[in-house]
């Protein structure tokens, strides 16, 4: 079986970065008219895009809580979003359960207690998949919310980390996650440094988790600033014309 | 970022009691994101938008912080509609129920509309009897528009609507337009007449309804079914085209995040008259009609 290089002698990785590096991130808000809030994430090659609808009347009335919102997610993945053109299938297992760990991550954060007997629907759509299309969801849907203007207790903030040559990496690509590296995705509140999310799916050594999350969680402060600037922007921009 | 670590030259002084409210030193308004502290002086006291941690007051949306006395709020620019009593809003019926219509205002739950908080036909100070229950759906349908005022809010936060007014009810002849509430103010009147001849309401939930003007007589009250009908009235060619071309006009408006009310809406219909109504929204003529309308409007506001 012939690797791939994952790390060069030179301590690049296969797309120019180093380790510790991030992808370029490019966010913006408000990308959707008919949405309360949307945004648009790229990280790296990986796109992706959230419509947030709510607080609104629960479609299904069996569903409503008493005294919380509820809170839906819907994840799918564009059929042109990989290498290989795929067919969708109507309810994919997988799709499903990233859809209810993002739910879930989001339950914690978002102070749902505010708007009993409604609904937020929170609508992911992965365009371009270049790996951590988890983590670039949640990203993307963090941005809808705050634009919709949900409360929440802090951002969600999500990134994912490696383990290869003895070396933690971050924010790994498509190539790097099919290479068999153990992929650790994290997510978590900024301020506090608590994690509400964090997802594992191949073995890696007790020994080297706690440096592996310690890099992604430096990875999702990172990118908090880089979310907390786009939605600055957007506020202030918002601001000038709307308080004029 | 640590929260404990927050110049005091990023935060505006809010000790001083006299300050103005949400100008901070660069005089700039106050903006805020979640998770971040607005203040950590224990003397206030936390509104909308906010939470307390540790004695801090944090921010839970981004907004612009407002602060009225001790309460220290944050506002978010693009929100939901968030009702308040007396507010006037427009509203589609989802659902009829028992001695209660379920109107959607575009909130974060869909108001009630109670049987015993509408004028019927014959009389405005008549019993609801038990055959105006079973007819209900004569009075109000499902996707009927209607026009109503907040009366009340029900524990769980849902609005209680009325009708009880010769201003308020069904809503006929004209078409909706669905723009952002930050962008509709509260005004003294949200119900205009516009030159053109057009009837406007200004729901403050963004529900704008557009209509072929008709005057109300105050004898239609008494008049059976007149409150109620679905018949639209003749409606010209042109007319249509003036209520398409209000309707545009409000829809660039809000394109450009323009606050919404009767005069903005005049002067971007008069800047729109030198194009047709379908090249209204095309983006370049859009923006050149939204400037033109807000130079006219800053200029009336300097005379």
């Amino acid at each position: 079986m012939s690797r791939l290089e994952i790390i060069s002698p030179e301590g690049l990785r296969v797309d120019g970065r180093r380790p510790l590096e991030l992808r370029r991130v490019n966010s913006r808000t408000a990308v959707l008219s008919q949405a309360d809030g949307s945004a648009y994430i790229e990280q790296g090659n990986t796109k992706c895009l959230a419509a947030v609808y709510g607080p609104r009347e629960p479609t299904k009335r069996a569903a409503l809580l008493h005294d919380r919102a509820l809170i839906n997610v819907e994840y799918s993945v564009a059929s042109f979003s990989s290498g290989e053109r795929k067919q969708k299938l109507r309810r994919d297992r997988r799709l499903m359960e990233i859809a209810s760990t993002i739910k879930r991550t989001f339950e914690n954060v978002i102070l749902t207690t505010t708007f009993p007997r409604s609904e937020i629907d929170i609508y992911l759509q992965v365009l371009q998949i270049d790996g951590g299309a988890l983590h670039t969801a949640i990203n993307a849907a963090t941005l809808a919310l705050v634009d919709a203007g949900i409360p929440m207790t802090d951002y969600v903030c999500a990134c994912s980390a490696g383990y290869v040559n003895n070396q933690a990496i971050l924010d790994l690509n498509y190539l790097e996650e099919s290479a068999e590296i153990p992929t650790l995705t994290v997510a978590l509140l900024p301020k506090s440094g608590k994690i509400t999310m964090l997802g594992l799916e191949s073995r890696l050594h007790l020994d080297k988790l706690e440096p592996v999350i310690q890099l992604a969680s430096d990875g999702c402060k990172q990118l908090k600033e880089n979310i907390d600037a786009t939605i600055r922007e957007s506020t202030k921009s918002l601001a000038k014309t709307i308080l004029q | 970022m640590d929260a404990s670590v927050v110049s005091a030259a990023q935060m505006p002084d809010y000790g001083d009691d006299m300050a103005v409210d949400n100008e901070s030193d660069d005089g700039n308004t106050h903006i805020v994101t979640p998770g971040e502290v607005v203040t950590r002086d224990t003397a206030f006291m936390r509104g909308h938008g906010t939470y307390t941690e540790d004695d801090a007051l944090v921010a839970s949306m981004a907004g612009v912080v407002d602060r009225v006395n001790k309460l220290i709020s944050v506002r978010p620019l693009r929100t939901r509609y968030n009702g308040e009593i007396g507010d006037v809003v427009v509203g589609r019926i989802t659902e009829v129920g028992p001695r209660r219509w379920k109107v959607d205002i575009n909130a974060r739950q869909d108001a009630v509309l109670l049987l015993s908080s509408v004028n019927l036909p014959g009389g405005v100070q008549r019993r609801k009897t038990e055959s105006d229950e079973l007819q209900m759906r004569s009075f109000f349908g499902e996707g009927d528009m209607l026009s109503a005022e907040v009366q009340a809010f029900f524990q769980d936060g849902a609005a209680s609507l009325h009708t009880r007014s010769i201003k308020y009810g069904k809503l006929r002849n004209g078409s909706l337009v669905i723009v952002p509430s930050a962008l509709v103010k509260r005004t003294k009147s949200h119900f205009a007449t516009l030159p053109c001849g057009v009837d406007v309401i200004l729901g403050l939930n963004g529900y704008i309804w557009v209509a072929k003007h008709v005057a109300i007589s105050p004898e239609i009250v008494n008049q059976p079914d007149a409150l109620y009908h679905n018949e639209n009235e003749p409606i010209s060619d042109a007319e249509r085209q003036t209520i398409a071309r209000v309707c545009s006009s409000i829809v660039a408006l809000s394109r450009h995040n323009n606050f919404i009310n009767d005069t903005m809406i005049v002067y971007t219909f008069e800047a729109s008259m030198g194009h047709p109504v379908k090249d209204m929204l095309k983006p370049d003529i859009c923006q050149q009609i939204v400037l033109a309308a807000r130079a006219q409007f800053r200029e009336a506001s300097l005379q």
